[in-house]
């Protein structure tokens, strides 16, 4: 029989050092803006909006976060309506990716999981690109380094050891540590709760804190790797995995757009500075499916989402907004007359997306083509072409 | 350097490629473990660390798949990491990151993103170690389209490919048969023109019966060749050097000359090269056969505990009783 922690000589009650286990995030949850719309103080981080002023700042990530809902919502019926073969989905989880990703300076590189459809939009990248690879066009349309946001990673956390190579390269390129704003860099990688079990993601961590590399480990800890719950993945909360590793870990409501940005702020100015990595736990929940294939229904009470709707991230920077005037009327019409307009342009471009050619998938193989391909590309358009009227 | 030819080992030949390619190329990196200060674990990285630093040779912690996806990192940075695995057995926790991640790369990005990454892994048999030091899993990554796989066999080669598959744009996996790392010398030319990297070559010339192999089995073949000549039987013998692609052309001719294919690799036969390299001839030149295509290869066993891996390994007898039943027909 498995001994149970707690029990005599097996070392320290591990729900007396962490405490019990909270589903609102715990005391150490970092927040400045309460799921009522208050904004609080916090005595290690605030809201800095820069040059910009804070109340077009918090109306920018209120508009951001309305269209990354919109991109969710559309696509998820752009699935349902057999456009897309499948579709993962963030709703929930709109505060964590938008403060993360406004965040970031151009100079700076993402290196997303499959679910960052937040981040990809605050890097520029057209949605309708999202759409492709869920549709089946292709892989990935974007140019990874035309946004410095790489490709959709869906082998879980393997692309935690690709930031963190990245950032090793950009310690070799000299651009960190520098004291110039406008050239130190660096790398963000985002993941799961789930991927947090994986062994990428634990040898990223041992190899960005051996090399002290510039890397942020953005956790989007929405307790729930497909079915499984937060409680098969660790006992202990995750953010504080990062000491074990010797680097800092931190917990951020990842709920609230402020404290996010807030935090991750910090944690990629200490990388830019030559300080090395930082673990964000955002502590957020997947209102959603994992994906549009998945039925949470099977696995988890209703009641637990309706509790998590109280903390929806977009209706409280709304009520803050409303209530301390910062916000008229025609600014909310203004926000959801956009999101009609990328409604429609995701439904109108989903459907006009051409499908490839059969012979691209000879493309790219290699970036020096070898014979043998190309022998083998040239059969099969000899035999594509012996049907009468075929392409 | 011109004309100064030096007698060296395949150890010595791929220590100076490494040498050169990273003079040649600052984005040039050496990863892994044990590389820098050691020199690793076979000295094919002596010295390198002392004279390009740390930060372009670089000791790693001792994960593999962390090995191969920070290079990932680094090659999508524009760098050149060549990493070593230190022993065959030893790739498969980084399979993932090479099959999945460092394969695709390219495909996945529709060219945006290159992979000029060269996987190193001493491979194969004969040293007399434990467990997963002795594999020859080539077939495993040969089988996987976006990768680029090659076996040197010598020292000139070992000098010579070692640079070209670094230049090379594409990950390439890189196999050192590491029973000959300090086996045997051979001379270097440095102001010689090199074969091309995925090119196979016929290294000695005969008329009765073909016999290809690659990495640690061409020594075999060659030894074999000899032994049957004194019986008056000619073989021709094949350096395949290239695995994937596959150099056929050197095959398919020399076959449709003497009639009999014999090949011979350290890997297990179901499923291995050898199965390839037979597919391919029978398809190409089946009319020009007088007998089938015969493969010797390690059984299709895990490999043995090293008191018994001379009767797993095939050997210059093994390889004459395949020529000899090829013969027969």
């Amino acid at each position: 029989m498995t001994q149970q922690p707690g029990s005599p000589g097996f070392g320290p009650d591990l729900a007396e050092v962490f405490g019990p286990s909270q589903s609102d995030g715990g005391p150490e949850l970092v927040q400045l803006l309460t799921p009522e719309g208050e904004r609080v103080e916090h005595p290690d981080f605030r809201f800095d909006s820069g040059d910009v002023p804070e109340d077009e700042a918090i109306r920018g990530f209120y508009r951001d976060m309305v269209l990354t809902r919109r991109i969710d919502t559309e696509a998820t019926a752009l699935q349902r309506h057999g456009e897309l073969g499948i579709w993962a989905q963030l709703l929930g989880q709109e505060a964590a990716q938008i403060g993360a990703g406004r965040a970031l300076r151009p100079q700076d590189y993402v290196f997303p999981t499959y679910r960052e459809h937040g981040v990809a939009y605050c890097r520029g990248v057209d949605p309708l690109n999202l759409l492709g690879l869920f549709r089946g066009v292709d892989h990935g349309g974007w140019n990874p380094n035309d946004n410095n946001f790489g490709l959709y990673t869906i082998v879980i956390g393997a692309q935690c050891l690709h930031a963190t190579g990245y950032a090793m390269g950009m310690q070799r390129d000299g651009v960190v540590g520098t004291g110039d704003p406008d050239r130190d860099a660096a790398v963000i990688a985002h993941f799961g709760d789930g991927a947090s079990s994986q062994g990428d993601v634990n040898e990223a961590f041992i190899f960005a804190a051996s090399y002290n590399a510039p890397v942020v480990f953005f956790c989007q800890n929405n307790q729930w790797a497909i079915s499984e719950p937060i409680e098969r993945q660790t006992r202990i909360p995750l953010y504080q995995r990062a000491l074990g590793f010797g680097f800092p870990g931190i917990r951020v409501d990842g709920n609230d757009v402020l404290a996010t940005y807030a935090v991750t702020q910090a944690a990629l100015q200490r990388a830019r500075e030559g300080q090395g990595p930082t673990f964000v736990e955002a502590y957020t929940y997947r209102m959603g499916a994992h994906t549009t294939t998945d039925d949470p229904t099977r696995y988890r009470l209703s009641d637990d989402v309706e509790h998590w709707k109280l903390k929806d991230p977009i209706a409280r920077v709304e009520v803050y907004l409303k209530r301390n005037g910062l916000a008229e009327d025609d600014f909310f019409a203004a926000v959801r007359t956009e999101a009609d307009e990328l409604g429609h342009h995701l439904r109108e471009g989903c459907r006009a997306l051409p499908d490839p050619s059969p012979l691209s998938m000879f493309d790219h193989v290699y970036a020096e083509m070898t014979d043998e391909l190309a022998a083998e590309r040239d059969g099969f358009a000899a035999y594509l072409e012996s049907f009468e009227g075929a392409h | 350097m011109a004309g100064n030819a030096q007698r060296i080992t395949l150890a010595k030949g791929l220590n100076m490629g490494l040498r050169k390619a990273m003079e040649d190329d600052p984005k040039v990196l050496i990863m892994g473990e044990d590389v820098g200060k050691l020199g690793g674990v076979f000295r094919i990285t002596d010295g390198l660390q002392k004279d390009f630093g740390e930060d372009r040779v670089i000791d790693s912690p001792l994960a593999e798949s962390g090995i191969v996806g920070t290079a990932v990192g680094l090659a999508l940075r524009g760098y050149r990491p060549v990493v070593e695995i230190q022993f065959d057995g030893f790739v498969y926790p980084a399979y993932d990151q090479i099959v999945c991640q460092v394969a695709k790369m390219h495909f996945r990005s529709q060219g945006r993103s290159k992979m000029p990454m060269v996987i190193r892994i001493p491979f194969g048999g004969g040293i007399g170690a434990v467990e997963h030091h002795s594999e020859s899993p080539e077939a495993q990554f040969a089988h996987t389209p976006g990768l680029k796989v090659v076996a040197c066999s010598n020292p000139v080669d070992g000098y010579w490919m070692i640079q070209q598959a670094i230049a090379c744009d594409d990950p390439v996996i890189f196999l050192e048969p590491k029973r000959q790392y300090h086996a045997d010398k051979a001379e270097l030319d440095e102001s010689a023109t090199p074969e091309p990297l995925f090119s196979s070559r016929v290294i000695r010339q005969g008329t009765d019966a073909t016999v290809i192999a690659y990495g640690p089995m061409v020594k075999i073949a060659m030894a074999a060749a000899e032994a049957a000549a004194t019986d008056g039987t000619s073989l021709e013998v094949i350096d395949l050097r290239t695995l994937s692609p596959l150099d056929m052309g050197p095959v398919l001719e020399s076959v449709r000359r003497t009639g009999r294919a014999v090949i011979a690799h350290e890997a297990h036969v179901n499923l291995g090269m050898g199965a390839e390299v037979s597919a391919r001839i029978t398809e190409e030149c089946f009319y020009s056969l007088e007998a089938p295509v015969l493969r010797v290869g390690g059984f299709d066993t895990p490999y043995p505990a090293s008191r018994i891996e001379e009767d797993f390994l095939p050997d210059l007898d093994r390889v004459l009783d395949a020529v000899d039943r090829s013969l027969a027909f």
